[in-house]
């Protein structure tokens, strides 16, 4: 088990970035997934990734979470831990938390158990058998049914949520694994207006304290919340700016509408 | 204690309750009515219900891995066999030179096959508490190798279901070979005497027939606790979203491995019991219609609810007895049929529908 033994103490970021990702190559079956693709992340920052389909938006989240690994290339969290050498349960446990596309909540469970799982605590087998919640875990689950808006909702089943409200325990679920990176993937599709909204506040609300990556389709859901973006586009990185810096790019343009 | 018990949970209060009163009435009954007696219960009888209770306890096993979760393993009958053939040999050293060969080192079959020694692995055997400890420590072992090796490959689905049969169906093919010594095809039986006791002698069905009920109440209450612990909730979580599971944070392999061992244990425990009320312990025990079967009781049940797989374990065996002393051919065709028509119409089982009673009655 040594060569998965968790990283221990704090995530390095004293050079500014929290997520390093330097030439990092990924190929299925000969098609270029990511190509040679950098990326930096600062500490705090809530940056958006667009592109248009098969740019490698999810594979790009794929890599960083451990379930695919590059043919090259190299991934730092901080200074000094080297994700390719974690699988996805210790990634998740140094402080990386990733949300689905699709909603993926444990739709059997209340809302409530649901943060429970998700908890920052000792995930071992023996431990989980003899787990009890102190007062400090239930206020904290409390903080977080508050943040996502589900306080009335706690003791629901999670199968009986809305689209929505899904998209939001499980946002609530990265925030009980108290990460310092979250990773996103399209949290607003298949939502109404007001949901978007609220959306957006709770999704600004998190940056600051921790590093958010948030994958989107939706441009105007992406202009509400982005101070930069970066677009993908054939595996790599095509630009990266502000929201309107990279919509007057001539080259962008040209991806999304084609020629 | 018990009142709380009750309030909290009326459907395990009542499920032990029975089981209980099975243990308790059913030997006072063979002892103090005479055979005449319509409430008189015959020694057959006791090691029936018996052998019953040994197949709850098989099915609850199966339950916990199946049912919670979510892993289709079609391989269960192996470790209830192993339970059975660690007990088979030790009621074999029982015999002593009682058998047809008058051998005090070896036993019959052994003799037959003109082997000299007793082979290693029979070692220890004389002792009860060897014996005791083998029935968990090999289907234990084996789980624990066979599972880590599969969940640590990631293996899932139809392909770990494929891998379980073929698990048991070599164990069929290796224990039938007479080399083995493990009495080949025949099997290990012709036993005598149990902790020093006639096996046939009343007084012994009964106390296997306590032992398997009390097995089987401890084991529903270990259950319980587990599956409401928060590893039963992990463990949930794994049969419905296994990816989110590991990117939480948890190491789901080794999750499905403490699940899958125990269940072994379990599975290996009701082995044990089952042998020395039917007997006999020979490979078919292994086959992989028996695995199947397994399924079929915990389907018919109603999967991830303890009573279903306990309940349905009992039905269907009480119905295989009927029937096959009735109309032996058509039970495999029952069978098959119980089983598509619980899969279509009641997905989740018998436990499904006194669900849907108790609620429509309440509404």
């Amino acid at each position: 088990m040594t060569a998965l033994a968790l990283p221990t103490g704090e995530v390095d970021t004293s050079h500014g970035p929290i997520l390093y990702l330097e030439g990092v190559s990924v190929s299925f079956d000969g098609f270029k997934a990511l190509n040679n693709l950098s990326l930096y992340i600062d500490e705090g920052e809530l940056r958006c990734l667009i592109g248009p389909n098969g740019a490698g938006k999810t594979t790009l989240m794929d890599v960083i979470t451990g379930k695919t690994r590059p043919d090259s290339g190299s991934v730092f969290f901080g200074q000094t831990i080297d994700l390719l050498k974690l699988d996805e349960p210790a990634i998740a446990t140094a402080g990386i938390g990733r949300k689905f596309q699709k909603p993926s909540v444990f739709e059997k469970l209340t809302v409530f158990e649901n943060l429970e799982l998700s908890l920052a605590t000792n995930k071992g087998v023996w431990a989980t058998l003899f787990a009890k919640l102190t007062a400090g875990q239930r206020e904290r689950i409390g903080e977080v049914l508050e943040t996502i808006g589900l306080v009335e909702h706690k003791t629901q089943q999670a199968g009986a949520l809305s689209h929505g409200q899904k998209q939001w325990l499980e946002i609530g679920m990265l925030l009980m694994q108290e990460p310092k990176v979250m990773l996103i993937d399209e949290p607003v599709a298949g939502m109404t207006h007001q949901e978007i909204e609220r959306t957006a506040q709770l999704l600004l609300s998190l940056q600051g304290e921790r590093s958010v990556i948030v994958v989107e389709h939706d441009m105007e859901f992406v202009r509400s919340i982005a101070k930069r973006v970066t677009v993908l586009h054939e595996g790599s990185v095509l630009t990266e700016g502000t929201m309107d810096e990279v919509q007057n790019d001539p080259r962008v343009i040209q991806v999304y509408l084609g020629d | 204690m018990y009142k709380q018990f009750y309030q909290h949970d009326k459907a395990a209060f009542w499920l032990l309750a029975i089981i209980g009163g099975i243990v308790f009435l059913i030997p006072i009954a063979n002892m103090l009515f005479p055979e005449r007696s319509p409430l008189h219960v015959s020694a057959y009888s006791i090691s029936l219900i018996g052998k019953y209770l040994t197949f709850a306890l098989l099915g609850l096993s199966l339950d916990l891995v199946w049912g919670y979760c979510g892993i289709l393993a079609l391989g269960q009958g192996a470790f209830f066999a192993l339970g059975g053939y660690a007990m088979g040999m030790y009621l074999m050293r029982q015999i002593g030179n009682r058998g047809v060969y008058g051998n005090a080192e070896l036993p019959d079959f052994m003799v037959f096959l003109n082997w000299q020694e007793l082979p290693w692995y029979w070692y220890g055997f004389d002792q009860f508490w060897f014996a005791a400890l083998m029935v968990i420590a090999v289907p234990g072992l084996l789980a624990y190798v066979f599972g880590w090796l599969a969940f640590r490959s990631r293996v899932t689905g139809v392909y770990l279901s494929i891998i379980t049969q073929a698990l048991t169906y070599a164990l069929l093919l290796a224990f039938f070979r007479n080399e083995m010594g493990f009495g080949g095809n025949n099997g290990l039986t012709d036993f005598k005497e149990l902790i020093g006791f006639n096996i046939q002698s009343s007084g012994v069905r009964a106390w296997l027939l306590i032992a398997s009920g009390v097995s089987l109440m401890l084991a529903f209450l270990a259950s319980r606790w587990i599956m409401n612990s928060k590893l039963g909730r992990v463990v949930t979580a794994i049969r419905d979203q296994e990816m989110r599971v590991r990117f939480i944070g948890y190491r789901v392999e080794l999750f499905k491995l403490w699940i899958f061992v125990f269940a072994a244990v379990l599975a290996g425990i009701a082995g044990a019991l089952y042998v020395p009320q039917v007997g006999i312990i020979n490979p078919s025990e292994f086959a992989p219609l028996n695995s199947l079967e397994i399924v079929i009781w915990v389907a018919i049940g109603g999967r991830g609810t303890l009573y279903g797989a306990i309940v349905g374990a009992v039905l269907v065996n009480y119905a295989k007895t009927l029937l096959t002393g009735w109309l032996p051919e058509i039970w495999l065709f029952f069978l098959g049929a119980a089983f598509i028509l619980v899969t279509v119409m009641l997905p989740d089982g018998l436990y499904g529908l006194w669900l849907r009673r108790i609620k429509g009655v309440q509404s």
